[in-house]
């Protein structure tokens, strides 16, 4: 874990309002475990770096993906390739390494992290998003690194009609898989650890908090679970879905 | 290590006049990858109270203009787990300066008593939390109850009492003279200003806690101002801190009267900026001709 100063190597839009953004940092991309996340200074007018899921560390880049939500994001999305970042990272504990076949399931940004654990595990994954447009560039994404891809959209214009969580029962019966792990809004990674935990199949969730220091110093990132008070940046952002649902 | 730095603050020899502000660092271990934590005058540890707490719910931080607004609450263990688990991990590790709140004027007196132990540097009394309503900020806010707050911590404990003053107070001056009165050996300001952020799309506040304190850039000249006004009204020192990011805030402070600083929300950009802090500190001095960080303290002219 430390400050890495790397160079942009492409940082464009593959949707509306979503960004990818790509560094050249192979100290980096050597040492960052699927579900561990960056802290990007924007720059130096702002106060507080930015946390973003770590989504591929192939051939030395690193990935991420994000959301224009702010001031930070709109600024980020500004940078150009060729410009210096720094990047502090990795940060968070990432995935349990695992033997055997993981079910991916996600939604939105959530997918991100996931990307990750993709390229380092063998894994499924099961996608969703409001429609075609919004699934068609993860799938992109996930095509070189996910064996299988199952999708769901809100309005069915693509994939299965519906939430990850309704196609989800169907495909934990085709395969027999060593563990669950899902990143996505947490009314939707709730439904995913409820329909693992039947099953009996172990389940880790990503949470996302705002963030300033993202080395558990500062407090921001607090959560209870059933182990107490537990900082997502630090003692996550992966957590056993038993310990916070 | 270069001597220019090297200082003393209530008895305690400080290897550079540069603190961690409390509630930005931890306690200090987080930051070992990046400082050296010997390096720094010591670390404003998170703040402690009696019992457990738990902080406020829903967001906690957003970012402002040049600056951010935090409502955490004073999460922490309490101060038995301080005492058990923390202090023996990290009391080699650094001078520990250990941040305290409390609901009541006993409260106060009761820290410091438990705190008097090996290990602990000095004790700053919080009397300036903008976030909790039963802690801290109504002392800081009346000269009385300051004054009282600093007499129980003295009279329970023999390390050096820092009260942490509350800049959401008409005049500084009339605190910081009834804290010195009291006892107390060193004073440390500003904390955060109150302050709100509302989303105008939700119509709701940012922060759960509806209101936060700000810290960051943004509060420097503020907190300049209530250094150099205070270094007039005591004799006391004071340990200046608020928007420090660079050796040229830290020698703003400096000149209006602060015997060493505190950096905080800086922390967060960059974990490391407290050895650059140092670093061109020296570089400062050294262009100045001047021997030692002492010979700068209260030179401002006027």
């Amino acid at each position: 874990m430390k400050t890495f100063n790397v160079e942009i190597l492409a940082n464009e839009a593959v949707a509306e309002n979503i960004f990818r953004l790509t560094v050249d940092a192979p100290e980096l991309a050597a040492q960052a475990k699927a579900g561990q996340f960056v802290h990007v200074k924007i720059s130096d007018e702002f106060t507080l770096r930015r946390p973003f899921g770590v989504a591929s560390t192939a051939g030395g880049k690193v990935k991420i993906f994000y959301r224009l939500v702010g001031r930070g994001t709109e600024f980020l999305s500004r940078r150009k390739a060729g410009e210096r970042l720094n990047i502090l990272g990795a940060l968070g504990n990432g995935y349990t390494p695992r033997e055997g076949k993981i079910l991916l399931v996600g939604g939105g940004m959530g997918l991100a992290p996931l990307l990750c654990a993709a390229e380092q595990f063998s894994s499924d994954v099961l996608m969703g998003g409001r429609n075609a447009g919004e699934v068609d560039f993860w799938q992109a994404e996930f095509n070189p690194c996910a064996e299988e891809i199952f999708l769901t959209t809100d309005d069915g214009s693509v994939g299965k009609y519906g939430f990850v969580t309704d196609a989800l029962p169907d495909v934990l019966a085709k395969k027999n898989y060593a563990a669950v792990l899902t990143c996505g809004p947490e009314i939707m990674m709730r439904g995913v650890a409820k329909l693992a935990a039947e099953k009996n199949i172990p389940c880790e969730v990503s949470f996302e908090k705002r963030m300033a220091c993202g080395l558990g110093a500062c407090l921001s990132c607090s959560i209870d679970t059933v182990n107490g008070r537990r900082k997502v940046c630090k003692d996550g952002p992966i957590f056993d879905a038993k310990e916070v649902f | 290590m270069s001597e220019l730095l090297q200082t003393e603050l209530c008895g305690i020899k400080l290897n550079t006049p540069i603190f961690a502000a409390s509630g930005t660092f931890g306690f200090g271990e987080e930051f070992e990858n990046f400082v050296d934590l010997k390096r720094l005058g010591g670390v404003m540890v998170k703040c402690i109270t009696l019992k457990p707490r738990r902080g406020n719910d829903g967001i906690r931080i957003t970012e402002t203009p040049s600056g951010m607004l935090n409502a955490i609450g004073l999460e922490n263990p309490g101060v038995e787990t301080f005492l058990t688990k923390i202090l023996p991990r990290i009391k080699d590790k650094m001078n520990v300066v250990v941040n305290v709140s409390g609901s009541s004027v006993e409260d106060y007196g009761e820290l410091a008593r438990m705190l008097d132990v090996d290990g602990v540097a000095a004790i700053e009394l919080n009397i300036s939390c903008p976030n909790v309503k039963d802690g801290g900020i109504i002392f800081g806010t009346d000269a009385r109850q300051a004054a009282k707050v600093t007499a129980a911590a003295k009279k329970a404990t023999k390390k050096p009492v820092i009260v942490k003053l509350s800049p959401n107070v008409t005049d500084i001056t009339t605190i910081a003279r009834a804290c010195e009165a009291a006892g107390a050996d060193c004073l440390s300001l500003i904390n955060t200003l109150m302050g709100m952020e509302i989303n105008v799309q939700t119509w709701r506040t940012t922060l759960g806690n509806l209101t936060g304190g700000l810290s960051g850039g943004a509060i420097k000249p503020v907190a300049v101002r209530m250094v150099w006004q205070t270094a007039q009204a005591v004799n006391i020192p004071i340990i200046g801190m608020g928007g420090i990011r660079s050796a040229e805030d830290a020698a703003e402070f400096f000149l209006a009267g602060a015997a060493a600083v505190a950096v905080g929300t800086a922390n967060f950009a960059e974990p490391s900026v407290t050895m650059k802090i140092a670093d061109d500190l020296e570089t400062y001095l050294r262009g100045f001709g001047l021997k030692n960080i002492r010979e700068l303290v209260g030179r401002l002219k006027t």
